[in-house]
């Protein structure tokens, strides 16, 4: 392929000190903070404007499964010390090590979305979809649209596994680069998930 | 390119090693504020008491996250500048809608 | 390094960076087609954009046939557009609607942007900092191809049952949550757009920061690429909350939420059947925090192809150059805080209008201290009136009228009167058409050389201008005073109103000028595509200019520069006392 040479692709810029990789990512968080605070914003204008919260009476915690969301919780956070584990295998120059963490990481994602999958069915099972009031709308909206980002993260996560891996025989450096970057929208997601818990759980 | 900082993107693989255990510690933080939260909940305390108690928690595991796995703590000026500005109008987005549109004066309606 | 850039052969600009000797040619769909080169973006981009203008344009046209002869049917147009948008020759009500809505979309969003970001900041901006290409071209590519799927799907929102989206630009609930198809479509095409002008801010702000030529330092940057700049943190930021708005309302409309829609609604006489418990406001909160910033991102590159073309044909530096980079810095940061001035009239408390208002006549500062500088620019300037310089300079008075306009709007008290009126329409449009489309204009004629290797023909160029900056006077002016006699806009029939009739002979004078504006295009349209073939041949610098990218060939090869430029001074330095020629390049050693 005859693409121009773009430079700070690996080697940090002089003066930012970060590769373009680094910064592009950061920057695309920063747009997806803007996006979940738009989302939180609606949920509380709309819980703020109801008269009593949840709109069907009782309590949050009635709805939802507070064990298998704090399970899902403690799964996430698992995730995320695996995905940081793999990043630093690649520091640490272990390609075996970074595959295995990595693979707890994708592994740990799905276990996520099969507890999200009984969620779901079950809240469907009752007749319970996002129509039923705003309570499971906003429910529904918020963790289908993080789920969307867990997703996201799996097909990138498992791309950097296998065939992506290829790329640390040639440039070690630069495939430990696309881990870290992979790693922080990670932990984004992880992060997201933090605030989300006890928004519609617990609260 | 061998910066000799806490910084752990320039180092080499055998001086990297010592940064593990502080991710460690922190998984193991994480899981503890999360028992908390969870705990906390059951005291079924009063909506806005809960509700602070439970953001203050949260913020606490979120910059634990941010900070450490995500090196935000030795993070590059340039970054925390983009963060800054982001956090700002996220303030925003958060807060001025619900506070628009529910500011309570005499003989108007709400929503 | 080299010191100075060896002039390329005269006509044929074909270079080659020195980056990719020994390359083998690129089939014909990856060079044109799927390319990853940001010229070829930037082309795609401007082509896609300009047709969608001229659609949406067109859109218009059909409408004011309305305005002006209410109820009459529409000759050859009447009969062809069809029994459903037309029946017996007269404009639907509802098709009277997709017009309005699809014209404000189309324009904003598949026409204004993607011309002044998609492609004069994607072909520029790389050439102004002296890099080989985009941080992420390959994303850069990806934004393209998100993009034209977007605007064909929203195009296609026409064909759906019931038609096209027909509640507003603004797709206001409760109306759009209970509107016909097009408008999922609508929201569908709009996610996408969104996604593509994300990942470009993306590149953008990458790019600009990380990308720069040697010597290239902050306070040596054009202005063009400081608003570019700016531009691209208003949409990394500003859009997301729409994205959310959108799926929100998609939610609502298919899935059957009550995101938007309050208890109690009452359609056609029954109770809507769905949960409530919604809020309309938080649409408008949420589109409104992307619609203030987006404005913003309609201006500020018109600034800076403004600030190029004056500082160039004045052969003098622009006045002020720092104040116009701190000021469209904070002109930016103060986009984001005005937002609920479009909503003054939502029942909003004191404490909050208070609070708009006031970051609203805050934000008019930067606004004009920026138009002083450009006009403190043309002062003691050996002005030439060339085809770009037209369009640059008569900029300035056409934005004076759109921002004064502006401040009635932004006082909540004048604002009671003149919501929702004509007044808003002639305000809004003074600042985007002979605002910033004027501008684009003077882009497109002040770098068509650059990207083509020819010249457009200047008559014909002249001739572009004056007939537009007549015709679109008329179009637009009359606006304010119907707006003050109080007509509502988005009105199908304003002869229904004593109020509208009093003003009728008017939207006779706009409709006539509106399409004297839509035949004044057509020699541009033919210079366009004539000069691709006869416009005169130039070398790399056919303006005398001093930006970077005036340093490579015209037009540019893969890689942009022959040799790695470097930066050795400001970027405006016309016309410096002592040297020789009335300017010193950016990218030369010796003045």
């Amino acid at each position: 392929m005859a693409e121009t040479a773009i430079p700070y692709v690996v080697k940090p810029h002089p003066v930012t000190g970060i590769p373009n990789g680094k910064f592009g990512i950061w920057l695309f968080l920063a747009s997806e903070v803007m996006l979940f605070g738009a989302l939180f914003s609606s949920y509380v204008l709309i819980r703020t404007g109801a008269p009593h919260w949840p709109p069907s009476g009782g309590l949050s915690s009635d709805i939802l499964n507070v064990p298998l969301g704090t399970f899902n919780t403690a799964v996430l956070i698992t995730s995320s010390i695996t995905m940081v584990l793999a990043w630093a295998s690649c520091k640490m120059g272990n390609l075996s090590r970074f595959k295995m963490w990595m693979g707890a990481t994708v592994l740990l994602a799905l276990v996520f979305l099969v507890v999200k999958y009984f969620e779901y069915s079950d809240k469907f099972h009752h007749d319970h979809f996002p129509s039923h009031d705003n309570f499971f709308a906003i429910y529904f909206v918020l963790t289908g649209l993080h789920g969307l980002h867990i997703i996201g993260g799996v097909i990138v996560n498992t791309y950097l596994l296998g065939p992506g891996s290829k790329l640390w025989a040639s440039d070690p450096e630069h495939f430990t680069n696309r881990v870290e970057n992979a790693g922080l929208y990670w932990h984004f997601v992880d992060l997201v998930w933090i605030f989300l818990f006890p928004s519609l759980y617990l609260l | 390119m061998t910066e000799m900082q806490a910084d752990p993107h320039a180092e080499t693989p055998e001086q990297f090693k010592k940064h593990l255990s502080k991710y460690y510690v922190v998984f193991v933080a994480l899981l503890c504020l999360t028992a908390i939260t969870v705990g906390v909940s059951y005291l079924r305390l009063e909506r806005p008491v809960a509700i602070t108690l439970a953001l203050i928690i949260a913020s606490v595991k979120a910059g634990l996250v941010a900070a450490v796995f995500m090196h935000l703590i030795d993070e590059k000026k340039v970054i925390y500048a983009v963060l800054l500005l982001t956090a700002l109008f996220f303030a925003l987005v958060l807060t001025l809608p619900s506070l628009t549109v529910f500011e309570h004066h005499a003989g108007m309606p709400g929503t | 390094m080299s010191v100075e850039h060896p002039t390329a052969s005269t006509g044929n600009g074909h270079g080659h960076a020195h980056a990719d000797h020994g390359h083998h040619e690129l089939p014909f769909w990856r060079k044109y087609i799927f390319s990853v080169d940001h010229k070829v973006i930037g082309i795609q981009y401007g082509i896609t954009a300009l047709v969608f203008l001229f659609f949406g344009f067109s859109l218009m046209m059909i409408m004011r046939w309305q305005l002006a002869y209410p109820g009459q049917p529409m000759p050859v147009l009447g009969k062809i557009l069809g029994e459903t948008a037309m029946p017996g020759g007269v404009m639907a009500p509802e098709f009277y609607n997709q017009l309005g809505a699809m014209h404000g979309t189309i324009m904003v969003f598949l026409g204004v942007v993607p011309l002044a970001v998609g492609a004069f900041g994607n072909f520029v901006t790389p050439l102004q900092i002296g890099a080989p290409d985009m941080a992420f071209p390959r994303l850069n590519m990806a934004s393209y191809w998100v993009f034209l799927p977007g605007c064909l799907l929203m195009i296609s929102s026409f064909f759906m049952e019931g038609g096209a989206a027909q509640s507003g630009w603004t797709s206001y609930p409760p109306l759009s949550d209970i509107a016909p198809s097009g408008q999922t479509v609508w929201c569908f095409a709009m996610v996408l757009i969104i996604t593509s002008s994300l990942l470009g801010s993306i590149n953008f702000i990458v790019t600009i920061v990380q990308l720069r030529a040697k010597g290239l330092t902050f306070w040596r940057l054009p202005f063009f690429v400081h608003a570019q700049l700016v531009t691209a943190f208003l949409l990394l930021l500003a859009f997301p909350p729409l994205e959310a708005a959108t799926v929100l309302q998609i939610m609502d409309r298919v899935a059957h939420t009550s995101f938007f829609l309050p208890s109690g609604l009452v359609v056609s006489g029954e109770q809507l059947k769905v949960a409530g418990g919604g809020s309309p406001l938080l649409w408008q909160h949420l589109f409104w925090f992307l619609a203030h910033p987006e404005v913003y991102v309609l201006i500020l590159p018109a600034m800076g192809i403004v600030a190029e073309v004056i500082a160039n044909n004045t052969r003098k530096p622009l006045w002020g150059y720092r104040l116009l980079v701190y000021s469209v810095i904070f002109l930016g940061f103060m986009s984001f805080l005005v937002w609920a001035h479009h909503m003054f009239m939502t029942g909003m408390g004191t404490t909050m209008s208070t609070f708009f208002q006031t970051t609203t006549m805050i934000i008019s500062i930067p606004s004009v201290v920026i138009l002083t500088c450009f006009i403190m620019s043309l002062y003691g300037g050996n002005i030439r009136f060339n085809a770009p310089m037209l369009f640059a300079t008569a900029f300035l008075p056409m934005f004076a009228i759109g921002g004064l306009t502006g401040l009635p709007l932004g006082l909540t008290a004048s604002d009671i009167y003149l919501h929702d009126t004509f007044y808003v329409i002639g305000h809004f449009h003074y600042v985007v058409a002979p605002g910033t489309l004027f501008a684009l204009f003077a882009g497109v004629y002040y770098w068509y050389p650059k990207a083509t290797g020819r010249r457009m023909n200047e008559t014909l160029g002249k001739v572009h201008f004056w007939l537009s900056f007549v015709a679109i006077n008329f179009v637009f002016m009359p606006m304010f005073f119907q707006g003050m006699a109080g007509l509502s806009r988005r009105l199908y029939d304003p002869t229904v109103y004593a109020h509208g009739r009093g003003v009728q002979t008017l939207n006779v004078v706009i409709s006539l000028g509106a399409w004297l504006l839509g035949l004044a295009q057509l020699p541009f349209i033919v210079n366009f595509f004539m000069s691709l073939k006869n416009g005169a041949k130039v070398a790399e610098n056919p303006w005398n200019a001093t930006t970077l990218e005036w340093a490579a060939p015209s037009p540019p090869g893969h890689g942009n520069f022959i040799t790695e430029p470097v930066v050795y001074r400001e970027p405006y330095e016309y016309s410096v006392p002592g040297k020789s020629n009335d300017y010193s390049p950016q990218f030369r050693a010796e003045g």
